[in-house]
């Protein structure tokens, strides 16, 4: 493991023991992530959120979690049990959910939430915590922290509350940000200032991120590095810049499917499944066109 | 052809009252794909609630096909102008299977024939009888939406509006829809209206776009300004950036309108 290395996943498997015979939901993946963004893409039900999930151990417990190794900052998270878990959430690595409406708690305000997520891991005064939860609800550009921190989810719009999810993720000063799907539910202009405050974070503080999306287009422009996952598997790992260039099959018909605002065809083209993907191990490293394997 | 002229509308009384539509004008005509695009709040869906008769306090003047309509619409109305909902999840009944749903509109109509035309609408849709006498929990996302567009292609309308009928939907079951959807549209001669707030989808599906912002339309583009990038408004320069991707550069530039 390379120091700048914070997480190491090696052959991670996920199983959901179901009536019908076990669910395979990701199948022998292997990745790593040092201080830099990495994208992990692909369609609804690739297994990318359950991925991310699944580092943090916060799937089900009847779900059966085999892996090789997972690493964290030299620890194995594998063998941790669920209070030594506590101590990495939220202060080693912390996870932003798709949909900030449901994922505060509706009854108090967002102020006392984030205040609640620093006490939890530091140490310090009530009037600290408040004046560290002001000072991080103007990190992410809200303008007006003090009338912010009394509001209820309910009485704040989907970017702000985002943003408030973002800042409560951030105050334990996590040194990996798991983001799952952080935007999806946001308008094109508000999507790119959230991403540019977690972007600053990174270069700033030097962060980890993952980045879970499934906007290629997007990825390609915000991560270093991007995952391609299909039926649990990981298709390819390339340079985000690289992307474009790409000759899976599969990166190659996503990228197609996207309508485009210049010269476009009158009909898109269609993205068709193979069955030999998740069979043969697509050749990562012959891809001339600068793909590589980690 | 879909006439709109000077469309108000007002939600909730004193504090909380909300101009949501502010003097909304657009004409589209007859066979025309129109789309109207912003971002959320901007009032372009409720555009659409006010064309198909959801909501009626509004203030105005809506025609179709020459046809002057107010507040109540009657059965002729939803024979011709029929919706497609953005989520296809929330939109098919859980309980009714696909025949059941896509019969009703013929029964409330008293068309006869319906297995013929439920067969027929299936197939148009790319669905095969398989699929006939599933519930919709049995459909995968795509599929559902594939219902929804038979269940309003069933009344042989001629204009369809279409509420973000693919946010839902991944990128690849995107395409598929967005082509089924251009494919009916050319074939059956509709008048579509599109919302979305995607510009890519909306100039890819479109040609001439109406842009909203704040309840208002700001500007009116052809899809051939919009690859030329010759744009009248900031907003929509704003917007065709946005959809660029990331950009740092660009971002700091953004302002509020």
């Amino acid at each position: 493991m390379k120091p700048q290395e914070l997480l190491m996943v090696k052959n991670l498997n996920v199983f959901f023991p179901s009536p019908k015979g076990d669910i395979h939901a990701v199948r022998n993946i292997s990745f790593s992530v040092g201080k830099n963004k990495v994208g992990i893409v692909g369609e609804s039900g690739s297994g990318k959120s359950v991925t991310g999930r699944a580092i943090l151990k916060l799937l089900p417990s009847h779900t059966r979690i085999r892996a090789d190794k997972i690493e964290f900052k030299g620890e194995n998270l594998l063998e941790k049990n669920e209070r030594e878990m506590r101590k990495i959430r939220g202060q080693g690595i912390s996870m932003v959910m798709q949909d900030p409406q449901y994922s505060l708690n509706p009854v108090r305000c967002v102020g006392r939430q984030i205040k609640e997520a620093y006490l939890a891991h530091r140490r310090v005064s009530k009037k600290e915590a408040r004046n560290k939860t002001l000072a991080m609800l103007e990190a992410v550009r809200i303008r007006d922290p003090e009338r912010v921190y009394k509001l209820y989810p309910h009485e704040v719009s989907g970017g702000m509350g985002q943003r408030i999810m973002i800042a409560m993720m951030l105050i334990p000063e996590p040194s990996l940000l798991i983001a799952d799907e952080p935007t999806s539910a946001l308008d094109v202009t508000v999507q790119l200032q959230v991403l540019a405050i977690l972007d600053d974070l990174v270069t700033q503080r030097g962060m980890g991120l993952i980045f879970i999306s499934h906007d290629l287009e997007l990825v390609s422009s915000f991560c270093d590095e991007v995952i391609i996952m299909y039926a649990g598997q990981i298709m390819e790992i390339c340079c985000a810049k690289d992307l474009h260039k790409s000759c899976h099959p599969y990166t190659r018909g996503l990228l197609n499917c996207l309508p485009k605002i210049q010269g476009n065809a009158e009909f898109l083209p269609i993205l068709n499944r193979d069955e030999a993907w998740l069979n043969a191990s697509w050749p990562n490293g012959s891809c001339p066109n600068g793909s590589f394997t980690k | 052809m879909v006439e709109i002229e000077k469309l108000n509308i007002l939600f909730g009384t004193g504090t909380s009252k909300n101009h949501a539509l502010k003097d909304v004008s657009f004409t589209v005509n007859s066979n025309a794909f129109f789309g109207l695009v912003g971002e959320s709040g901007s009032g372009k869906s409720t555009v659409l609630n006010c064309i198909a008769g959801l909501l009626n306090q509004w203030t105005g003047k809506i025609t179709i096909n020459d046809e002057i309509q107010g507040s109540k619409r009657d059965s002729g109305f939803y024979k011709k102008v029929q919706m497609v909902f953005q989520d296809p999840y929330g939109s098919l009944h859980p309980r009714h299977t696909v025949d059941k749903t896509l019969k009703e509109p013929l029964k409330i109509h008293g068309l006869t024939q319906t297995n013929m035309r439920v067969e027929k609408v299936l197939a148009e849709v790319g669905l095969d009888n398989r699929f006939r006498f599933r519930y919709p929990h049995q459909l995968s996302g795509g599929q559902r939406q594939r219902v929804a567009v038979a269940r309003a292609l069933i009344l042989e309308p001629s204009i369809v509006l279409l509420d973000e009928p693919t946010s839902a939907l991944d990128v690849s079951i995107q395409a598929e829809v967005l082509n089924l959807l251009k494919k009916i549209g050319k074939e059956k001669k509709l008048t579509y209206i599109l919302v979305s707030h995607d510009l890519a989808v909306v100039s890819h599906m479109c040609d001439t776009i109406a842009v909203m912002n704040h309840g208002r339309i700001i500007e009116t583009v052809t899809k051939k300004q919009l690859e030329n990038e010759t744009f009248g408004h900031e907003y929509t320069k704003q917007l065709f950036l946005a959809s660029k991707g990331f950009n740092r550069d660009v971002i700091d530039l953004f302002m509020d309108f």
